[in-house]
């Protein structure tokens, strides 16, 4: 299991990089699902699959796609239809296809190994997360709800827009 | 089958957390401000998930848990206040932030 390890771990790194130096933010954004792929694949090789399931449905999933919505909201424009096509060319998805390939070779590797139990390795599963999620930490799960809840309210408010604003803007 | 050192899960979680932090330091565009800190967050789970691996406990896996909802949070006031900032001001550039009174 330390190939899987490793090989998630240089996607990860490269990935990062590529995060930070694209100057285009749609470029930057599909690196960085890569990346959260391939640490999710990281956090499978350290024996915590829940939090690998977690992390591909809840970042790379939602958190990615409400960012995805704001840049496709800043876009917006005359000149989005020539972007579009633009972001169809193979230079804009060749790198992120190309890593998630490695990630994807990866994962079916492991799977051929029959790797799913790992021996050596302490999985943790998400029977005992509950448990313990629910037992000594309830506490902190009411402050994330309560968390989650300000940040509903705070992103509502941050989010809604004048009515003399959007008259003004004539939108 | 030996297992991996959980150093090396560790010295990962400390070179993207780095990588965030450059990211966050030398960028101006706020979106790409906004992914840096993801990075930064999600390589601070790394290391918890590293540490619940050597000792085999879930409780690193429940301090995901937190963070995660705490990046959730994080990016919904942010991109909330990066779409308020470009209303205003018509551009990405944090700089233009320097402008502010008040």
């Amino acid at each position: 299991m330390n190939d899987l390890f490793y090989v998630s771990a240089a996607v990860a790194i490269l990935s990062t990089v590529m995060v930070i130096t694209k100057l285009n933010a749609v470029h930057a954004l599909l690196y960085l699902i890569i990346s959260l792929l391939a640490i999710a694949l990281v956090f499978y090789s350290l024996g915590a699959p829940f939090v690998a399931a977690l992390e591909v449905i809840i970042y790379a999933g939602a958190i990615m796609v409400l960012f995805v919505f704001v840049i496709m909201m800043l876009n917006l424009g005359p000149g989005s239809a020539e972007q579009e096509k633009w972001m169809l060319s193979p230079g804009m998805w060749i790198g992120p296809v190309v890593l998630v390939i490695i990630l994807m070779a990866e994962l079916v590797y492991a799977l051929a190994r029959s790797a799913l139990r790992m021996p050596g390795i302490a999985m943790v599963g998400p029977r005992q997360v509950g448990i313990a999620l629910f037992g000594p930490y309830l506490i902190g799960v009411e402050l994330a709800s309560m968390l989650l809840l300000a940040g509903l309210v705070g992103a509502f408010h941050l989010g809604r827009r004048d009515k003399q604003q959007a008259i003004g803007e004539g939108r | 089958m030996a297992s991996v050192p959980v150093e090396y899960g560790l010295i990962l979680a400390g070179i993207l957390f780095i990588l965030g932090l450059l990211g966050v330091l030398v960028r101006r565009n706020i979106i790409f401000i906004l992914l840096s800190i993801e990075v930064m967050l999600n390589s601070a789970g790394l290391a918890f998930i590293a540490a619940g691996y050597r000792w085999g406990q879930p409780d690193g896996q429940i301090m995901f848990f937190f963070i995660l909802a705490m990046a959730a949070t994080e990016v919904a006031v942010g991109l909330a206040l990066a779409l308020q900032f470009y209303n205003k001001t018509r551009t990405l550039d944090t700089d233009a932030a320097s402008r502010m009174r008040g």
